[in-house]
């Protein structure tokens, strides 16, 4: 019986974690009892991209786009849908003016505004299906490769202007170039799958999403280099990249893709996978060379550089995700066709986690040369309940914080470096007028002085001293010098640390003291916190011509600080008040304030 | 709570892992992901065993255990609560979740729940920024978009689960 309908579930992290999986199981429960089994083919996708939507599914032939889907949906979405050839409208995804997109992939800029190269496969082929990618050109890069020179790939690659897509943006085919000329028995191609920057999660949706795409991408790299064996190291954090990732390791190797004399080339090449065990530092390419050798992820000084000497001290390149993809797609479509795209010096796309305080989380796949503002007001759709943009942050615990003065930026590498942040995996918080500054920097602090490995001495001892000063400030204790402290110890930690992580763990603080001095400075000299948000420097009370005396505040407030009878005003004991938020968020009738601290004992 | 005493079977099942591996060279982290799958945490009884079994030195052992967060020496509840910290979690209030889960279940720290039914880390990143702020319980059970109100119901249904048992 041919198949009528096929229905695209997306099974991504985002949409797995609004409770897909339910979803799915009622679908497929409602199709059995219809017996639409035969001609309706459920297929569980990667990252549709449109997390803030999710749980969601695409229905063709039609394209019909439903969003935000509960399991008691799924009688509807038979019964209308399939059964009767009815759009369920409730469904449909609606625009900011409540106008209806029935075809939303297809219209709305979310996903319009997209360039879809890196994730090109994502919510549309089942990840678990060698057969889906090969039908998507899969692997037709890697044969094209193979009856090329090694050195005619590694030009290609150069030629497309290709940069790593994991922090630094070093040029890819030069590293692949300086690792094929290292004279060596053996050569390892490693991918660095330990996305480790809180905020980023663009390579976990390509694991799981698109496997064989990286799997061709590290065979690629492997011929180009001289390797016969790679290894991608994937976080534990990740159990379904890891699940799907065996999958698609075992289906290449039953087809001939992985293993010995792949397409009759003569050409070996197999992969393996590494757990990694949580530490961030392991990120770090040498550090990250150690856990594969099985030790304690430490960084070791370079030179050597891994392309002279890294896994087992043999050659070694480490790529990571989103570069490696790219690879299958330069190979077949040219370099001239991703060198067209993107900027002066970073060619081609780059795939943005857009998460934080903005309207439409979820993947964002845009030229290299798109603006903040373009990503995060026409693609992203702007900052939720009418709040007031304050920055985005980018390149995680070793990028910066960019105002809003910056927002018709570019994004390229250089550009990025330029305003004190990197690009970094991609990763893009943003941050509303709620959010300290301050406390940013002090969050990011306390992650790399939790994950700094202890080798060397300013990482180990710096960072700690900068978190230490700013819990000072954001308590309301900091002085001026304090300020002046840690600039100074900022600048010595970048010129000394041994490695990347060390060397940048400073930036965040830098680029809020760069952009936001004003609130360092109310910390200290007025002891306010401007975004409200650091405990020690608010207080709570209740407006007495707003108050109802509904009690909803004092039966969530956790301490018992609030008092008052049934219709009459409520009072808080400042001194019970342990400023959880409990009281502010419950009340129906903005009677609860949230003022700064020296205000209230002003008045008290 | 079960008595995880480390009975033999499960040094057989360790010791079929390792000699199964077609190269013990750099396999230690693998090793050690499986012995904690097996017995739960990592035990000194437990790395000592694998010291001699791999021949590396039990300090190494002990080295590569202590720096990686993933490895514990400590039993953890049956079910593990993972609370986001990441960047994206933290901004939309993961501390309040982790703090209310903390409060719900009577513990300070990662130690487990007296009936050892659950123990709580905060981790980094989960990669599930777009529903932040989330949880994992387990290793599938992801809970998006949390409220520290929604969470004495989410502890309350697996306290159900067991109680049916």
């Amino acid at each position: 019986m041919p198949l009528e309908n096929t229905i695209l579930i997306c099974a991504g992290g985002g949409c797995i974690s609004a409770g897909e999986i339910s979803v799915k199981e009622a679908l497929e429960n409602e199709i059995k009892k219809y017996a639409l089994d035969g001609v309706v083919k459920v297929v569980e996708t990667g990252c549709m991209d449109a997390c803030s939507l999710g749980p969601l599914m695409v229905i063709y032939p039609e394209g019909v786009f439903y969003q935000k889907l509960k399991p008691s949906d799924a009688k509807e979405i038979v019964e209308e849908h399939l059964l009767k050839g009815r759009v369920v409208q409730r469904l449909l995804y609606k625009g900011p003016s409540g106008e209806i997109k029935p075809r939303a992939t297809e219209e709305i800029p979310f996903f319009t505004r997209q360039v879809r190269i890196a994730t090109r496969n994502l919510g549309v082929i089942d990840p678990a299906s060698i057969e889906e990618y090969i039908a998507r050109d899969g692997y037709f890069a890697l044969r094209k490769a193979l009856s090329m020179t090694p050195e005619m790939v590694i030009e290609e690659i150069k030629k497309s202007g290709l940069r790593g897509r994991g922090g630094a943006g070093f040029p890819t085919g030069l590293k692949w170039e300086l690792t094929r000329k290292s004279k060596s028995d053996e050569k390892y191609l490693i991918c660095n799958a330990d996305e480790g920057d809180p905020g980023a999660f663009m390579d976990r949706s390509m694991m799981e999403g698109d496997p064989h795409s990286l799997l061709e991408g590290m065979a690629i790299g492997g011929y180009a280099i001289g390797a016969h064996q790679g290894y991608i190291y994937v976080r534990a954090e990740y159990p379904l990249a890891i699940e799907r990732l065996k999958i698609a390791i075992k289906q290449a190797r039953e087809y001939g893709l992985l293993g010995k004399d792949i397409f009759g080339s003569g050409f070996d090449f197999d992969v393996d996978l590494r757990i990694g065990a949580g530490a961030f530092v392991c990120g770090e390419e040498t550090a990250l060379i150690q856990s594969v050798e099985g030790k304690r992820g430490q960084p070791v000084q370079k030179p050597p550089y891994p392309a002279q000497s890294g896994l087992w001290k043999k050659p070694t390149v480490i790529n990571n995700v989103e570069t490696l993809v790219d690879v299958p797609y330069i190979i077949n479509k040219g370099w001239e066709a991703f060198a067209s795209i993107g900027t002066e010096k970073s060619k081609g796309t780059k795939v943005f986690a857009l998460v934080g305080k903005v309207n439409n989380t979820g993947l964002v796949e845009v030229p290299m040369g798109t603006t903040l503002r373009e990503l995060i007001f026409d693609i992203g759709g702007g900052i939720p309940g009418g709040k007031r943009f304050k920055a985005v942050q980018t390149g995680g615990p070793s990028g910066g914080c960019i105002p809003e003065e910056y927002l018709d930026t570019p994004i390229d590498y250089e550009s990025l470096t330029s305003l004190g942040t990197i690009m970094g995996s991609g990763g893009m918080i943003v941050m509303d007028e709620d959010t300290c500054m301050v406390d940013v920097a002090r969050f990011f602090l306390q992650f790399t002085a939790d994950e700094s490995c202890g080798k060397c001495t300013p990482c180990r001892e710096g960072t700690r001293k900068m978190l230490s000063i700013l819990d000072k400030i954001v308590e309301g204790n900091g002085t001026m010098e304090d300020i002046e402290r840690l600039e100074t110890l900022a600048v010595t930690i970048k010129d000394t640390a041994l490695c990347g992580l060390g060397q940048t763990a400073p930036n965040p603080v830098l680029s809020t003291l760069r952009y936001f001095r004003d609130e360092y400075e109310a910390h200290v000299k007025e002891k306010r916190c401007p975004a409200k948000s650091c405990k020690a420097l608010i207080a709570y009370r209740i407006d007495p011509a707003k108050c109802t005396g509904c009690t909803a505040c004092a039966r969530a407030c956790p301490t018992g600080a609030i008092t008052g009878e049934v219709r009459k005003v409520h009072t808080i004991d400042q001194e019970k008040c342990i400023k959880c938020g409990s009281c502010f968020e419950v009340c129906r009738f903005d009677a609860v304030e949230k003022l700064d601290a020296v205000e209230v004992t002003a008045d008290t | 709570m079960e008595n995880q005493t480390l009975t033999d079977p499960k040094f057989a099942e360790l010791d079929e892992f390792i000699d199964n591996l077609p190269d013990k060279k750099g396999m230690l982290i693998g090793v050690l992901h499986k012995a904690q799958e097996i017995f739960g945490y990592l035990p000194a009884e437990v790395q000592h065993h694998i010291a001699q079994k791999l021949d590396i030195p039990e300090s190494t052992v002990f080295g590569v255990v202590t720096f990686y967060s993933f490895f514990t020496m400590k039993p953890r509840g049956k079910y593990q609560i993972k609370v986001c910290l990441g960047t994206a979690c933290y901004v939309k209030g993961g501390q309040k979740i982790s703090d209310r889960v903390k409060e719900e279940l009577g513990v300070t720290g990662d130690e487990p729940t007296s009936d050892g039914l659950f123990s709580v880390q905060e981790v980094r990143c989960l990669g599930a920024c777009s529903m932040a702020p989330v949880m994992l319980v387990g290793e599938r059970d992801f809970y998006g978009r949390l409220t520290p109100d929604k969470i004495p119901q989410i502890i309350e249904s697996y306290r159900r689960k067991e109680n049916k048992k």
